[in-house]
């Protein structure tokens, strides 16, 4: 041991966690004021529109003074960033952190829609189409971690379950493709389990190969077969429904409510796993597998069999989620279509701290970035796409890191289990 | 992961080598006495070829199931299994001798025609028998670069899923440092544009590794995450002045200048002196982890973090070197594609060089000389599968395929001593490195 082995200090950490919120909250509000404030011109207006395209009877637009909106939340979140640095908000810190989150965006998209027009229903119902496969991902993630095994398959699963999808789809229709979709899934869940149940494959490895397999089969067999034979990859495709009465809410009702049947599908999901998680006997043990696994067979709990059954689970919601990229979404399957969606998932998960609705949440906050990159790159706004696309992975970095938030996993994620 | 760590300075014991089981007896532990040594060669040659039995039915396991997939995807044969079986069967077995004749020739190239080529003395023809291995060698650069970078880090316990990140990175640091400086002769400008490339990989294993020692995010998700991250910025940076090339509308870097190029090896062929650094690169990195004391540190780590500590080991500070090196490592890999005659810089050049590492690190069981191995075997499959998608028409991903299975089968031996009714050697453990997201 030599002197340079002394620990690494991370600057003077001297003050409290809480304050540092503070300061940074403080340092946000001035970004807000010079970059979005100062940097509009004084006379520019922004303009956003909350009709949907489909909409009969027409809101008025909102119209409000660039600079002046900024500054206003600006002074907001300096307001915010002042009370936290004085006292802090306890318990509620995430909601404060939503808030500031919040304002920040606000004010950014003020500044985007300087002297243009942008129509927030179209933005928004965007970003729930993006945010879907993120949730089926995330939610698979939910199923599999809860019980101890860690999934970075979701990926590969997601990929399959495309291209599943595409092709039953084309050959049976289209809840053909949705069934097979779900069934390779869940096959694909059966093998991670296998791997890394049975055989004690590292979790983080049994992953990855199936995530390198379903990366290779899925372009070998779409250059030999679905070129040869376009007719395997044209499924039809799922026609959104427009719910009765609910879809003539205004601003909500077009976003939420007049959606192919996988959003729908996805909703009624989401619940059903909010409550059996955490509402139910079931929930109860598959978590007290994935916390404390030895407790849990103590108490007579099929550690392993519960850990099978919910991974299988988990990659039949990853399935169904492919089946969406296809039959709810392109209609066609590309190689590599899923481009990192999977991983998107993952980091949802973590960021929505291993809960189905704070996975949604979080898939929702990074399909809103997906979508507003896609909208400013036809508005013009000087924004690259890039740094937008890499919001969910930064957002999950500062989020394992403990800078903002702190998500904790599983205490027995990722450790296999062996019976005494 | 292995017990030959602990052959090296802990055990002196002189029956280290001797009398251990085929799976964990490895080759060499440096620091034996050499009495030892001579007295166990047999043995470790046994051991030798007991250790490589699992990695070969892997890699034979992953061809037969490869061979299946061509059979299977051929939809003109399927139609022929019900209406005659004997034309389907030849026509599978015809099918598969030809891609991987086409695989093989391909990245080998033909014995025969080596041996006349020699004899003859002819330039041109000895080029022409040699390019297929030299092209196989030029794929297997890059893969023995991450494969050391996983292995590394593996040693000390730590999973770097983010080579790739760190690869591109690490080549979009030498792109620029190779298309600049225009005027450095090339003894300087050469190794000033690889220690760029060394240093944006470092760049970004330095970031999983502090965060890792300081707040104990897992390292696997944030490396996930960072190489998304990079792929973002390489877009970034190619859609822009000033590594975009002038006058370019598809996101593509300059050339790196000649002075930055590392010159091939024999002119006509392919691969370049940059094997020859891999090689280096490697026999570095087995110095440093069975011959110096941090390298002990990182290996002591990864086997017992909690031991090491007690033994007044810094392990945060080990945590961020490993990552360091092992990002370096994989940002040199990407200087390797960089720097060469003609570089450039593409947002989608790596074929998942930083990916196919974790198999490379699992194949060579974390030891550089068995990752160099594995690298060939690998380039070997890269080099031939465009060959045999002229040939054949099967795509190359059927190596993707292949690849996947030999991680499968390495991760998983149970599996393959079940498929070959193979006995688990006495008192071989179980090579768990399974952590979970919290520690």
């Amino acid at each position: 041991m030599t002197a340079a082995a002394r620990p690494i200090v991370l600057g003077p950490l001297a003050l409290r966690r809480h304050q540092v919120s503070g300061l940074a909250y403080i340092a946000i509000a001035a970004l807000i004021a010079v970059a979005f404030g100062a940097g509009a011109s004084a006379d520019s207006v922004s303009t956003f529109d909350l009709n949907a395209r489909s909409v009969e009877i027409k809101l008025p637009l909102v119209v409000l003074p660039t600079a002046a909106t900024a500054y206003a939340l600006a002074l907001a979140c300096a307001f915010i960033g002042a009370a936290q640095l004085a006292r802090g908000f306890g318990a509620r810190r995430g909601l404060v952190l939503g808030l500031v989150a919040l304002v920040t965006v606000s004010a950014f998209l003020v500044w985007a829609a300087s002297d243009r027009s942008m129509n927030l229903v179209g933005v928004l119902g965007a970003s729930l189409q993006r945010a879907t496969p993120f949730t089926f991902a995330a939610l698979s993630g939910v199923l599999c971690e809860r019980a101890g095994v860690v999934n970075i398959a979701i990926e590969g699963m997601l990929l399959t379950g495309a291209f599943t999808a595409a092709v039953a789809g084309s050959l049976l229709g289209p809840w053909g493709g949705v069934l097979a979709a779900i069934a390779v899934g869940g096959l694909l869940g059966a093998v991670l389990a296998v791997l890394a149940i049975r055989y004690g494959v590292d979790q983080i490895i049994a992953g990855m190969v199936i995530n390198v397999f379903a990366t290779g089969i899925t372009a070998f067999l779409s250059a030999r077969v679905l070129t040869d034979v376009p007719s395997l990859n044209a499924p039809e495709r799922f026609a959104p429904i427009a719910l009765p009465v609910l879809s003539d809410i205004p601003v909500a009702g077009p976003i939420l409510f007049e959606n192919n049947v996988f959003v729908y599908a996805l909703f009624g999901l989401i619940a059903l796993l909010h409550v059996a998680l955490f509402h139910t006997r079931w929930g109860l043990r598959v978590r007290a597998v994935g916390e404390h696994p030895r407790a849990a067979d103590t108490v007579g709990i099929n550690v392993l069999g519960t850990r099978y059954r919910n991974v299988i689970l988990g990659g039949m919601v990853a399935g169904l989620g492919g089946a969406f990229l296809i039959l709810g979404s392109t209609g066609r399957f590309d190689r590599d279509m899923t481009a990192g969606r999977g991983f998107i998932g993952l980091a949802a998960m973590i960021f929505g701290a291993w809960t189905p609705i704070g996975s949604f949440l979080a898939s929702l906050v990074f399909g809103f970035a997906d979508s507003l990159q896609a909208r400013l790159a036809i508005l013009n706004v000087p924004i690259p796409s890039e740094l937008l696309l890499m919001v969910p992975y930064l957002v999950t970095i500062l989020v394992v890191a403990g800078l903002v938030g702190r998500a904790r996993a599983p205490a027995a994620d990722g450790r296999p289990y062996e019976k005494e | 992961m292995t017990n030959d760590g602990r052959a090296s300075e802990v055990d002196r014991a002189p029956e280290a080598g001797a009398g251990q089981p085929p799976e964990a007896g490895q080759p060499a532990g440096p620091g034996e006495p050499a009495g030892a040594a001579a007295r166990s060669l047999s043995g470790r040659l046994a051991g030798l070829a007991g250790s490589l039995v699992i990695p070969i039915l892997a890699i034979f396991s992953g061809l037969v199931i490869g061979a299946f997939v061509i059979v299977l995807s051929d939809l003109k044969v399927v139609g022929l299994w019900t209406s005659d079986p004997g034309a389907a069967f030849a026509a599978s077995v015809r099918d598969v001798a030809n891609a991987y004749g086409a695989l093989f020739a391909g990245s080998l190239g033909d014995p025969g025609k080596i041996v006349a080529a020699i004899s003859s003395g002819d330039p041109e023809q000895m080029t022409r028998a040699l390019r297929p291995i030299s092209e196989s060698l030029l794929s297997a650069t890059p893969l023995i670069f991450t494969g050391l970078s996983v292995g590394l880090g593996f040693r000390s316990g730590l999973f770097n899923i983010g080579a790739e990140g760190q690869l591109y990175v690490g080549a979009l640091f030498a792109v620029v440092a190779g298309f600049s400086f225009a005027g450095l002769p090339p003894v300087i400008h050469i190794p000033v544009a690889i220690a760029f490339g060394f240093l944006g990989g470092a760049l970004w294993g330095f970031v999983p590794g502090l965060l890792k020692a300081r707040t104990g995010a897992h390292e696997v998700i944030v490396t996930i995450m960072l190489n998304y991250v990079a792929y973002r910025f390489i877009d970034l940076a190619l859609k822009n002045a000033p590594v975009q090339r002038e006058g370019a509308t598809n996101p593509i870097s300059k050339f790196v200048l000649d002075s930055a190029a590392v010159p091939f090896i024999i002119p006509g062929l392919r691969v370049t002196w940059w094997f020859v650094i891999a090689l280096v690169a490697a026999a570095v990195i087995s110095w440093l982890l069975f011959k110096s004391t941090k390298g002990f540190e990182f290996r002591a780590v990864g086997l017992n973090p909690h031991a090491a500590r007690y033994a007044g080991m810094n392990i945060a500070l080990t945590t961020v070197l490993t990552m360091v090196i092992a990002g370096g490592l994989a940002g040199l890999a990407g200087a390797s594609v960089m720097l060469v005659p003609q570089g450039k810089l593409t947002p989608g050049f790596s074929p998942g060089y930083g990916f196919d590492a974790i198999a490379l690190a699992l194949l060579g069981k974390s030891r550089p000389a068995g990752i160099v191995a594995a690298a060939i075997l690998f380039g070997v499959l890269r080099a031939g599968a465009t060959p045999m998608q002229a040939a054949t028409a099967i795509p190359i991903d059927l190596v993707v395929v292949v690849q996947a299975l030999v991680i499968m089968f390495i991760a998983a031996p149970a599996l393959v001593r079940g498929i070959y009714r193979l006995r688990l050697p006495k008192g071989a453990q179980a090579e768990v490195f399974s952590k979970g997201w919290g520690s």
